[in-house]
């Protein structure tokens, strides 16, 4: 395969084929497209992957993706400092905002502790969120890590860290989705929104 | 043999597979260990949910394909959600899955191993201790045929001890002479709790547990023994 291409096209197709969920085939239709398309739209696509690798770091306090020292949303003086809402990914990040329903802030932990994988919490940004508590005064910790085995194991692990420090420490609910059917919901699931029920 | 086909099975573990799928690992009771697609698991309103997590305990229905099978239907038998919900069982959990993912081969049914998994799983969401791994390790390894000599110099014969190290590469404790050219080193108290581990005492160890130092000399040197069978280091081990 590697010798069929002329040399920047080949590696235009290794490069693309490094790209997380990219196959071999894949790779080559996407450097098709770039090839046939205007070089423009190419020239664009080349600054803007420049740019964002050169501008983009981590925010220094919450480990988000940020412009700069801190991310937009420890900038912002309007969110509540005393609420810290921990999650696994920056892309978690963008579902809870979508939710407008919290307004404090993040901490992003680049990952989740994964017993089977062997990922302990020395290899996440665990630590960076005891440095927190005290110098901004926080009063509430969330745990939205995932609610899977992994992001289970990391809750229950920062939970047991967190706690002693006085702190309210919650787990956001787990429960059915809505547009869901009860039939379908698994043991766990449902046993859990039934602990968490609520008066209406 | 393509079809339908039902077992029950343990997810041993589960890797991201595309957008919203995921590949499982089954160690099934009556084919062995089983790696299956399951379709949109990831979405939040999936049909599997918290069905295929690692641990669970499930009646299954797959597709068989020509490598990877595709999961159609999943019933919970049991969640062991006590082994979820507690840290320090869930990692023991997890050391206990990657033995079993290490020593099985695809497709090789092995009841017993199945057996002994659910046993411990049962006992470790029943009543957690942190002595059930370390005996797990060293039970699988006597069930795959690798069971350390434990009342003789396995160098040279000697049956009267002490026996202050093991050998891992020959099998056995060593007497002072012969552990004194190399080996690891055991305590009597660590060598008497591997005795009664691998004599079937596991109960009576769980009622009157012995020092957690003992304990953990016992889990070191169990997972020194399985990492030198399946020749790499176990990643779970960390964080035990």
């Amino acid at each position: 395969m590697s010798s069929l291409y002329e040399g920047p096209v080949q590696n235009l197709v290794d490069e693309l084929g490094r790209l997380p969920g990219i196959g071999p085939k894949s790779a080559q239709r996407i450097a098709y497209h770039i090839l046939k398309s205007p070089t423009e739209d190419a020239a664009r696509l080349a600054d803007a992957l420049t740019e964002a690798k050169a501008r983009v770091t981590w925010c220094q306090t919450c480990f988000n993706l940020a412009e700069g020292a801190e991310c937009s949303f420890c900038r912002d003086d309007r969110r509540d400092r005393t609420i810290i809402c921990v999650v696994e990914e920056p892309r978690d990040i963008v579902a809870i905002e979508r939710t407008r329903e919290f307004y404090g802030r993040y901490h992003v932990l680049q990952g989740a502790i994964s017993p089977i994988e062997g990922i302990g919490p020395e290899q996440l940004r665990i630590h960076e969120i005891l440095l927190r508590i005290e110098p901004e005064g926080v009063e509430e910790v969330i745990l939205a890590t995932n609610p899977n085995i992994e992001g289970e194991a990391t809750a229950m692990y920062l939970a047991k860290l967190l706690k002693p420090l006085g702190i309210k420490v919650t787990r956001i609910a787990s429960g059915l989705p809505v547009g869901g059917d009860l039939e379908y919901a698994d043991e766990i699931t449902l046993g859990r929104a039934l602990e968490g029920r609520r008066e209406v | 043999m393509p079809g339908l086909y039902r077992d029950e099975g343990i997810v041993l573990r589960t890797i991201k597979l595309g957008e919203a799928d995921r590949i499982i690992t089954f160690f099934t009771a009556e084919t062995g260990k089983v790696r299956a697609v399951a379709k949109g698991v990831r979405k939040s309103g999936s049909r599997f949910g918290a069905r295929l997590d690692p641990g669970s305990h499930v009646a299954l229905q797959c597709y068989r394909g020509r490598d990877l099978d595709v999961v159609t239907q999943v019933e919970t038998i049991d969640a062991f959600r006590s082994v979820r919900e507690d840290y320090d069982s869930l990692v023991h959990a997890a050391a206990m899955f990657e033995v079993v993912d290490q020593f099985s081969p695809d497709r090789e049914p092995n009841p017993s191993l199945f057996r002994m998994l659910l046993g411990a799983l049962k006992t470790l969401n029943s009543t957690p201790s942190p002595v059930i791994a370390p005996a797990f390790f060293w039970k699988v390894l006597a069930l795959e045929g690798l069971a350390p000599l434990l009342d003789a110099c396995v160098r040279c014969g000697e049956s009267d001890g002490p026996f202050p190290a093991l050998d891992l590469t020959e099998g056995g404790v060593l007497c002072v002479e012969c552990g004194a050219l190399g080996g690891r080193r055991i305590s009597p108290e660590g060598l008497a709790l591997l005795v009664m581990l691998l004599g079937g005492g596991l109960h009576i160890v769980m009622a009157e547990p012995p020092a957690s130092v003992v304990i953990n000399e016992i889990e070191i040197l169990g997972v020194h023994a399985v990492e030198h069978h399946i020749e790499r280091r176990m990643r779970s081990a960390a964080l035990l």
